[in-house]
């Protein structure tokens, strides 16, 4: 095979590999990002139903319920603007408590509470979800 | 006194790089003769006593965490007098400032070793290398004494610090973040190669032979950081997984991609010298996927585990540095890359070929996950928030990953040069028979619903044996030891992707709530909660399960996960039990009760797991084997020269 053949089979075929990746990325992308949300973000309008998204904030002190079957709680998710109601079953990691930050995967209900299929808490103790630090940051100086 | 020491030494250690990148200056402009020598020899040893001062920097670090001293911010944090021993050392680096501090003295430490140890390259080229390591080194002690200062001191100093955080008390934090640095870091040597091999214009199969070994010691290095990430993820955060797609996690895997494939592709350049222009490219883009990660991790930017407290400051400075040193890479990449001449040709069938095939696949993943792990980056610019989750890289990469186990099948079976598609197809027939009645048997036990990760079992039983090829018919005791470590590297993937396949086909979960006396199942376990009791640790207090596990015909076992509480900061954990079997591990977790006597219990049955992280080391080990060769062979090349 010529240096020039070969040259040209090569360039091809990268360009054939970065194509078919960019395809395949973006046709799964499509699919699979799950929008991050706030309370805030979705009080006083349309649900995003059909999909599979995070919510993020705090606990609200004094929210958490455990449930009768000992595995499922309820808590609500608070950005100092607005609140939605959770609901999970299974463990919640260790760093999940009332007052801490939170983001909860899962799915949004009609009634405007949410199905949470996975909790996640943070390693740090001072995290917090940088959209929750915006907004809480916006109340407080409103309120200031 | 210590802290003040450990800054000097880093501003020490600034104006010795500096020295370095003017050195190699002059190395590059006077040609030869005695005065090149000369300054050669000062350049390897400013080079020497740049990495001891970072390395003493570091030590003095840890010294001021193992002495408590509570007049630093950084100790105040992060640490405790309380604290076992071990966690006083690790915490040195459990923290921003200190992880910065272990990445610059790692970056230091390397250059020193390249200026000890590197005697194959050309002079001129080692000057312009150890010049881009020093270079690379000031822009990133400029970071640390602006940005992220270790050694900041506090008045007055409070009575005791803060503590650190308990997830990361553990003998991993001893153990993950060194190695992975180790190799994160490591990588930045075959980029100040290929900065040197640019500037002067000495891409070749000479320079690819003296690289070698250095990518091949940072690949084995962040095969293991990478292999104990995912164990300590695995057994410490008590969700049963043991990858997760975290920013960071990807972070660590897109160096990896990138090392992984220039590994294979400077083996084309050193032996056949083709590939020239791509090696040189990979070994640029694999430490700027270090420094990008870096930037992920260090920045905060990114929702992850891994994020400590935002710092928009951070952020702004890693990202200059990112576009200073990349940028200008690849603007010295775009001026020279005309003056490499074309390498040697070869024929697609052959095993440059499939090298080629093996780079581009690696390159194409290394591409979906470096697009999943920004794209929120860029949505949030444009101000949509949203995240990117296991489901993503699942659906993306893995059918690439499973094209990629093939052709890590097909390589070593193949001649240099060129070969033919029948003797291949020949060689091929055992490995496709294998891998065909492996997925048939595991599709009969286990349905449809997995047939991904059934295809990936199947195929890895394929490599396992396909790997194993190289070695038949050949006097085991004079094939060389590089060889040895390509078979156990590519046994390695294939024990580890079936671990990863097995788990995800046939794990079972189990979550309860039950009182002391009563019992749940889970895979082929009965598991009865014996009692629950308290215990004591030397910084915690816990309540601990006693969990009674038996299997049909099998004699019964004991469990005992824990909630541990710690006071320094005050923080709940769950630590997991976990049984190895020789057919999996039982992991068990105990969450909180409810006030009524019953407790809730998070149980999962993994078969097969364990062998994710075998595979792991498997593959480390190979590494291992394929350096001793080389850096035997060379030695041995050297004394015939002689």
């Amino acid at each position: 095979m010529k240096a020039k053949h070969q040259r040209l089979t090569l360039a091809l075929l990268a360009l054939g590999a970065i194509l078919g990746a960019s395809a395949l990325a973006m046709s799964a992308l499509k699919d699979q990002a799950a929008f991050f949300y706030a309370p805030g973000d979705v009080h006083g309008k349309p649900l995003p139903l059909d999909r599979h998204v995070r919510l993020g904030g705090m606990v609200e002190k004094g929210s958490i319920r455990r449930q009768g079957d000992g595995v499922s709680i309820r808590f609500v998710v608070t950005d100092g603007t607005a609140t939605v109601p959770v609901a999970f079953r299974g463990v919640t990691p260790d760093l999940f408590k009332e007052g801490s930050g939170v983001v909860a995967e899962g799915r949004f209900q009609p009634d405007g509470s949410f199905v949470a299929d996975n909790i996640l808490a943070k390693h740090d103790e001072r995290y917090m979800p940088p959209q929750a630090a915006g907004n809480m940051h916006e109340t407080k100086t409103l309120e200031q | 006194m210590i802290a003040e020491a450990g800054l000097a030494a880093l501003w020490l250690a600034t104006g010795f790089a500096l020295m370095q990148v003017m050195l190699a200056l002059g190395a590059a402009r006077g040609a030869d003769g005695k005065g090149a020598s000369m300054v050669m020899k000062a350049l390897r040893r400013v080079a020497i006593v740049q990495g001891l001062l970072a390395l003493g920097a570091f030590g003095l670090l840890i010294t001021l965490f193992v002495q408590s001293d509570m007049s630093v911010l950084l100790v105040i944090e992060n640490s405790h007098s309380m604290k076992p021993l071990i966690y006083k050392i690790a915490g040195a680096w459990g923290n921003h400032e200190g992880s910065m501090l272990l990445w610059v003295t790692v970056l230091a430490v390397s250059g020193a070793g390249v200026a000890l140890f590197e005697k194959r390259l050309a002079t001129a080229t080692l000057a312009a290398t150890l010049g881009a390591q020093g270079a690379i080194a000031i822009g990133f002690y400029a970071f640390l004494a602006f940005a992220s200062n270790p050694f900041v001191r506090v008045n007055p100093p409070p009575l005791d610090g803060r503590g650190l955080n308990p997830l990361l008390q553990d003998p991993g934090l001893a153990f993950h973040p060194p190695t992975l640095y180790l190799g994160y870091v490591g990588l930045s040597v075959a980029f100040s190669f290929a900065v040197g091999a640019l500037l002067m214009r000495d891409v070749g199969p000479a320079f690819a032979r003296a690289m070698r070994p250095w990518v091949l010691g940072a690949w084995i290095f962040l095969t293991i950081g990478i292999t104990a990430g995912s164990y300590w993820a695995y057994y410490e955060l008590g969700w049963g997984g043991w990858w997760f797609w975290d920013p960071v996690e990807n972070a660590s895997l897109m160096p990896w991609l990138a090392a992984t494939a220039l590994l294979h592709s400077v083996s084309v350049l050193a032996t056949r010298d083709g590939l020239r222009a791509w090696t040189v490219m990979l070994a640029v883009v694999a430490f700027s996927m270090s420094m990008i990660g870096t930037f992920l991790v260090r920045s905060g930017i990114l929702v992850s585990v891994h994020a400590f407290a935002v710092d928009p400051t951070r952020g702004t400075f890693i990202l200059g540095l990112l576009g200073l040193y990349i940028g200008g890479a690849l603007a010295l990449f775009g001026a020279r890359i005309g003056t490499v001449k074309q390498g040697a040709t070869f024929e697609l069938v052959s095993r440059e070929g499939a090298l080629v095939l093996n780079n581009l696949l690696l390159s194409v993943i290394l591409g979906v996950v470096f697009i999943g792990t920004l794209y929120p980056l860029v949505a949030a610019a444009a101000g949509v928030q949203l995240s990117i989750g296991a489901p993503f890289f699942e659906k993306a990469a893995v059918p690439v990953g499973l094209a990629l186990v093939a052709a890590t099948a097909c390589g070593p079976l193949l001649k240099w040069r060129r070969d033919q598609w029948r003797t291949l197809l020949g060689k091929l027939l055992a490995p496709v028979a294998v891998a065909g009645v492996i997925f048939a048997v595991a599709f009969a036990l286990a349905g449809a619903e997995h047939w991904m990760a059934l295809l990936a079992l199947g195929l890895a039983a394929g490599l396992a044996v396909a790997s194993v090829l190289p070695l038949v018919r050949r006097n085991l005791r004079r094939t060389p030891i590089a060889i040895w470590g390509m078979v156990v590297a590519h046994l390695g993937i294939a024990v580890s992707i079936s671990g990863m396949a097995a788990d995800s086909a046939f794990k079972s979960e189990r979550l309860a709530a039950i009182s002391v006396g009563q019992s749940v199942t889970v895979g082929p376990y009965r598991i009865e909660l014996v009692e629950m009791r308290p215990v004591v640790g030397p910084n915690w207090s816990a309540l601990e399960a006693h969990l009674k596990a038996t299997r049909a015909g099998g004699t019964p076992f004991d469990l005992f996960p824990q909630q541990r509480f710690f006071a320094n900061p005050p923080t709940n954990t769950n630590e997991a039990a976990i049984a190895t079997k020789f057919d999996g591990q039982l992991y068990a977790v105990i969450g909180q009760g409810d006030g009524e006597g019953r407790w809730q219990l998070r149980l999962w049955w993994k078969p097969f797991v364990t062998l994710i992280w075998l595979g792991g080391a498997l593959i480390a080990l190979g590494g291992l084997l394929a350096l001793i060769g080389r850096v035997r062979r060379e030695r041995r090349d050297a004394e015939n020269d002689a």
